[in-house]
């Protein structure tokens, strides 16, 4: 790897100081290659707190794509079940939004957040801005469908339904 | 002028008045928008953090059926949306995950339709009308807020300036507005932890609008409905993290160039916003 530890992507990460590893100190211990640093790095919530937001990539005078590397250990975490505490409700999160798409062809807001909240048990949740949504016209309480819903089956069906695909 | 218009799932929910904000826009202009038909969800985030196949499955399907229709360009004003069909046109151009997305599409793509923003659409199309048709000069000094998915990755958006973007603060000049030199503009809101990690998006939140304030922004002006939401609808926990509260409002590109248009503010959404807009 092409790091040489100058630090610019830390000082871009807007939740860096939230990591148990900055992005430059996770460089650093991929760096050595070991499989103990290796599980310090999957163990980690760095991998989950990380936004994609891209500043750290803007800004690498190496060009290294760090949150694509992100993409491939939160994969591996995954695979090898080294899931930080952090990771519970981002991943619960993801998982209800993709059951909206998969179902309806789009994202259904309620749908989403009640699935949500099935998974965490956290009930109590945007229950206080949830009747203003509503009253500005903010939520819809049926689903939008698209027609072609067989398209989304298929799409899931082949993809992340699919064991022989990188799957979450 | 006719263009395609990918909506996106949020603008037909939480953020509808940036759709009806757009659309008003784009009528008062003369552009006409054609919306592509049975078009899907972008698969956002979840879908690029939770399967690589699946990313670019979803995003392709939208412009495949957009080819089909015979749209040529299309107009995607979620950021969000924006990034996800331009990263997947990008990555789609190897010629092995093209022909795999195929397959699971059964949909023919061809990979030549020209995505914009709203920025991108206003600054093409819009730019003549708008100078001539201002009624109401948009008279106040706010601070542009671009995020990050408007501008990053660079490599692949090819828009603007990564670190000191300048389009939207063209567009608000245009109008008679004044803009900021601010820190925040291309900082992260938090985006998709809006739900799972409120407390992350206060925090970020807070720390642009608290630029924003400390600079007598009279608003802060947004082109992403994600960005729209956290600083908007998340600001009774954002103001919880600060020691003074803050009631500045953020609205939309669309919106500020609709009011100086002398478009009403009921017709641009203006009364959905939960911090109340009087500009």
């Amino acid at each position: 790897m092409r790091c040489y530890q100058c630090g610019k992507c830390t000082a871009g990460c807007v939740l860096a100081s939230d990591m148990n590893y900055p992005p430059s100190y996770l460089m650093r211990l991929l760096q050595t290659g070991t499989r103990q640093n290796m599980d310090k790095v999957l163990a980690s919530n760095s991998i989950w707190l990380c936004l994609n937001c891209e500043n750290c990539l803007g800004r690498c005078p190496m060009e290294i794509d760090i949150p694509k590397m992100m993409d491939y250990l939160r994969t591996q975490a995954i695979k090898e079940n080294k899931l930080h505490p952090d990771s519970k409700p981002i991943i619960a999160f993801h998982r209800s939004f993709l059951d909206s798409v998969r179902n309806t062809g789009r994202l259904y807001e309620i749908g989403l957040v009640l699935s949500y909240k099935f998974r965490t048990f956290n009930f109590l949740q945007d229950l206080a801005i949830a009747p203003s949504m509503y009253l500005k016209g903010k939520l819809h309480l049926l689903p939008e469908k698209i027609k072609d819903r067989r398209s989304m089956k298929r799409i899931f069906a082949q993809t992340i339904e699919n064991a022989k695909t990188v799957n979450k | 002028m006719k263009i395609g218009f990918y909506p996106g799932c949020s603008l037909t929910g939480s953020s509808r008045e940036y759709n009806e904000s757009v659309v008003a826009l784009a009528k008062a202009l003369d552009i006409e928008l054609v919306e592509i038909k049975d078009w899907n969800c972008c698969g956002a985030t979840a879908a690029h953090v939770m399967n690589e196949e699946l990313s670019l499955s979803l995003p392709a399907r939208i412009m495949a059926m957009a080819e089909e229709q015979g749209l040529t360009e299309v107009v995607v004003p979620c950021a969000a949306c924006y990034n996800r069909l331009k990263v997947t046109q990008h990555e789609l151009e190897d010629e092995n995950k093209r022909t795999r997305v195929i397959e699971i599409l059964k949909l023919p793509y061809r990979g030549d339709l020209k995505i914009i923003n709203v920025l991108q659409m206003l600054e093409a199309y819009g730019a003549e009308n708008i100078k001539t048709r201002v009624t109401r000069p948009f008279a106040h000094k706010v601070a542009c807020y671009y995020g990050c998915l408007l501008v990053r990755p660079h490599s692949i958006l090819k828009f603007d300036r990564v670190e000191d973007p300048q389009s939207m603060d063209t567009l608000i000049k245009g109008i008679g507005g004044t803009t900021l030199d601010w820190a925040f503009k291309t900082e992260c809101c938090g985006a998709g932890f809006s739900v799972s990690r409120t407390d992350l998006v206060a925090k970020l939140s807070g720390n642009i609008l608290k630029d924003a304030a400390d600079r007598s922004a009279e608003a802060v002006i947004v082109a992403c409905p994600l960005c729209q939401s956290n600083l908007d609808m998340r600001r009774g926990a954002i103001n919880k993290t600060l020691k003074n509260p803050i009631d500045i409002p953020v609205i939309y590109i669309t919106q500020a160039i609709g009011l100086a248009l002398g478009i009403g503010a009921k017709e641009l959404g203006l009364k959905r916003h939960f911090v109340t807009v009087e500009l």
